[in-house]
């Protein structure tokens, strides 16, 4: 049998250096809060004849929107996000633009104001934070039965923090070079993965339970290194079945959604080697350190 | 045992006969259901909210804002729509939902403008102007009566307007002032005779049917009636019975505006279902391919899995759910996700196939080992589901999100029933038979070589 668990120094080490890279990435790039986050309106318009990105941005600065982000859809909408922008500012944006490109057709509005995004970012926030500390507490209680629980509880919630960061670090390069901003539907797919991510966790934490339980091993090394080779085949078909159904969203779906789709994609291939290598890797550490602790 | 399966088997079938009733035809309703509701993102609609102003109201706030919502409710029904929401939230804010229509700017600006008409004259060079349109610059048309200031609006029309064709085909919008209109009327039209009188909503001139302000040139001065031209009979219909209801009792801000076109919603509906085909196809393929037999049997716990999510949403209390984008997103991941039960008994059950046990032996001990595992890790969906639940009643902006936490939960819930129920029935069917004794075929292609 491979002794995974063995190299937990590397494992750990390894993670480090790119976790450091991952907040490194967000400190340097910074995450673009979305409208409901920062305020704003989102414009979404179809032109009849064909309208460069670049001759939109010089029409709409030559309105008065400047700093405004353009991106174009699949279908060839224009999706424009600039400052919030009142029924009369929209009405006479989407006349000038008429005038000059011709008649064009709003698919989306979307406007929103300081005070409705300031609740949003502070519910938001409470919602993340209530999560994490729903899960420490959850995972506590599951095992209860275990020597230490809330070490169990400790490390589910350490790698859950894990895969969000390195999430987060991703979409803070992938949101500087491809112009992406952070969304509700992002935060959607956050809180999915912490609520299903922390399922493979519960997995290979289940099986050490069990195993410790049967006495396979008074090693808790030997057994936590048992318990992942065991549940790694199934820990792989799942992220996979999972990641089909999200693929399939995000190539046919698109857009709006994207945010959600990408979030998963990648937090769950994150997820998959924290739970599998990190949270095991975790619980021997402090266990070992227990040990040593204790020793005469 | 068996003969105890074999119930529980059909059971199961009438249960999915019934689903299948239920969900097809989904855009219909069977069985007290309706058919499938989709959210304002699918169907294409109008959700604002509204922040009433009661700063200047001393006595009863409550009743100012249900007085606003029931005049908000009187400026919407003439305008057609199916199923409006008008609710409150919180004290202050108001919440208006139309689903499948694209109201025009110009009604979206009517409905929360305290008077909906509001009276303009040209301003000077040096006077700062309200409005500013293809005409002109324009600021409020005011008098002086008793000393006091007082701007010409709808607010002076009594609610008796009604709308008239002449001969030519022209229409009239017809109004009364009430007294105190009367005399600011003729203060102002008297001044103004030679000179245009604007009609302005809100921060927009209205505008005629070709596109242009309505601005009448001043002929005599308008002491007691007036009519306005140039809307067609729909619109001067429309704005006629809006003008009778009377003004809002309180200023409205809108804070909050999402308006979707009916194409875009209706193409992403194509795109789910799309999704949702090909990402479930792809999973029962791969489940097949690995888990062979048991893969097979998983597929079609799957299927029922999607009939039976699908009957909840059309049964789910109050009308079903309304299916948001993020709903369908929720739902197609859950495809995803309901196998994992799957996988985790199958997983189980290989092993105990590879340690020497039955058939028999190995579906049972599969099934109750990995059940410990499936609850906690469900259970933790769950407390997510409420919390991502929470945030999208909370805000106006994250409304989509209550959508995709309950399709999640169902979807969640389900996959237990099924996981645990229907792929069980179904493995317990085969004790017995020749094909159990083929162990293979219920394993991975893997298992073999380790036992």
């Amino acid at each position: 049998m491979f002794d995974i668990i063995g190299k937990r120094k590397w494992i750990l080490i390894i993670t480090a250096i790119y976790l450091l890279v991952a907040i490194v990435a967000i400190g340097i790039f910074r995450l673009k809060p979305g409208i409901e986050f920062s305020s704003g309106s989102i414009l979404t318009l179809n032109f009849e004849q064909k309208v460069t990105q670049a001759d939109l941005q010089t029409a709409l600065d030559g309105a008065g929107y400047e700093n405004t982000i353009i991106q174009q859809t699949a279908g060839g909408d224009y999706i424009i996000r600039t400052r919030e922008m009142s029924g009369a500012d929209k009405t006479g944006l989407e006349k000038t633009l008429s005038d000059k490109f011709g008649k064009l057709r709003e698919v989306e509005f979307n406007s929103i104001s300081p005070m409705i995004a300031a609740e949003t970012t502070q519910n938001t926030a409470i919602a993340v934070a209530i999560a994490l500390v729903a899960m420490l507490i959850y995972m506590t209680w599951a095992f209860r039965r275990m020597p230490s629980p809330v070490l169990f509880g400790t490390s589910a919630v350490l790698v859950l923090a894990h895969d969000v960061i390195f999430t987060l670090g991703f979409f803070a390069i992938a949101g500087h070079f491809l112009n992406w901003d952070v969304s509700l539907m992002f935060i959607t797919g956050i809180l999915a993965l912490v609520g299903y991510g922390i399922n493979n966790v519960i997995v290979v934490f289940d099986r050490i339970r069990e195993n410790l339980t049967r006495g396979v091993s008074k090693d808790f090394a030997a057994v936590s290194n048992m318990s992942m080779i065991e549940t790694l085949g199934r820990c792989l078909n799942s992220v996979i079945t999972t990641q089909i159904t999200v693929l399939a969203v995000l190539l046919f779906v698109g857009a709006s959604i994207r945010d959600f789709a990408v979030v998963l994609l990648v937090g769950l291939v994150a997820g998959t080697f924290s739970s599998t290598f990190i949270a095991p890797a975790l619980l021997v550490v402090w266990e070992k350190n227990k040990e040593m602790k204790s020793a005469p | 045992m068996r003969r105890r399966n074999s119930i529980v088997f059909i059971v199961l079938c009438i249960i999915f006969a019934l689903a299948v009733s239920v969900v097809f035809p989904l855009d219909k309703g069977i069985l007290g259901s309706r058919g499938i509701k989709l959210g304002l993102d699918l169907q294409g609609g109008v959700h604002l909210v509204y922040q009433a102003d009661l700063s200047q109201v001393s006595g009863d706030q409550g009743g100012a804002v249900d007085g606003a919502m029931a005049i908000l409710n009187n400026r919407i029904n003439p305008m057609g729509v199916t199923e409006p929401v008008i609710q409150r939230q919180g004290t202050d804010r108001i919440v208006v939902e139309l689903p499948g229509t694209k109201i025009t700017d110009q009604e979206k600006e009517r409905l929360s403008q305290v008077d909906i008409l509001q009276f303009g004259e040209l301003a000077a060079e040096n006077e700062t102007a309200k409005w500013t349109d293809e005409l002109g610059r324009w600021k409020p048309a005011t008098a002086e009566i008793d000393g006091v200031t007082k701007p010409l609006s709808s607010q002076y029309f009594k609610s008796n307007t009604y709308v008239n064709r002449d001969q030519m085909g022209n229409i009239f919008l017809f109004f009364e002032w009430t007294d105190e209109g009367a005399r600011i009327s003729k203060d102002i039209t008297t001044r103004l005779v030679g000179k245009p009188l604007g009609i302005f909503e809100g921060d927009e001139p209205l505008r005629s049917t070709a596109g242009i302000p309505v601005a009448p040139t001043v002929i005599e001065a308008i002491t007691d009636k007036g009519q306005i031209t140039g809307l067609s009979f729909p619109e001067a219909t429309t704005l006629s019975k809006q003008l009778n209801y009377g003004r809002l009792p309180v200023p409205l801000k809108l804070i909050f505006d999402d308006t979707v076109s009916p194409v875009l919603g209706s193409d992403f509906v194509a795109r789910s279902v799309k999704a949702g085909i090909i990402g479930s196809a792809l999973v029962m393929l791969f489940m097949i391919l690995y888990y062979k037999l048991a893969g097979l049997i998983a597929s079609l716990a799957l299927i029922f899995y999607a009939a039976l999510v699908l009957a909840v949403f059309k049964l789910w209390p109050g009308g079903g759910v309304t299916l948001t984008l993020a709903g369908i997103g929720g739902f197609v991941v859950s495809i995803g996700m309901a196998v994992d039960a799957n996988v985790l008994i199958f997983e189980r059950m290989k092993e105990e196939i590879n340690s020497g046990r039955t058939y028999a032996a190995s579906v049972e001990a599969g099934f109750a080992r990995a059940w410990s595992a499936i609850w906690d890790s469900n259970v933790t969906t769950f407390i997510v589901c409420g919390i991502l639940y929470w945030l999208g009643s909370s805000v106006a902006a994250s409304a989509p999100v209550m959508g995709f936490a309950l399709t999640l939960f169902i979807g969640v819930a389900v996959s237990m029933f099924t996981a645990i129920f229907v792929s069980r029935t179904m493995l317990r069917l085969f004790v017995g038979t020749a094909l159990a004794k083929h162990l293979a075929l219920f394993s991975s292609v893997y298992a073999g070589g380790r036992g």
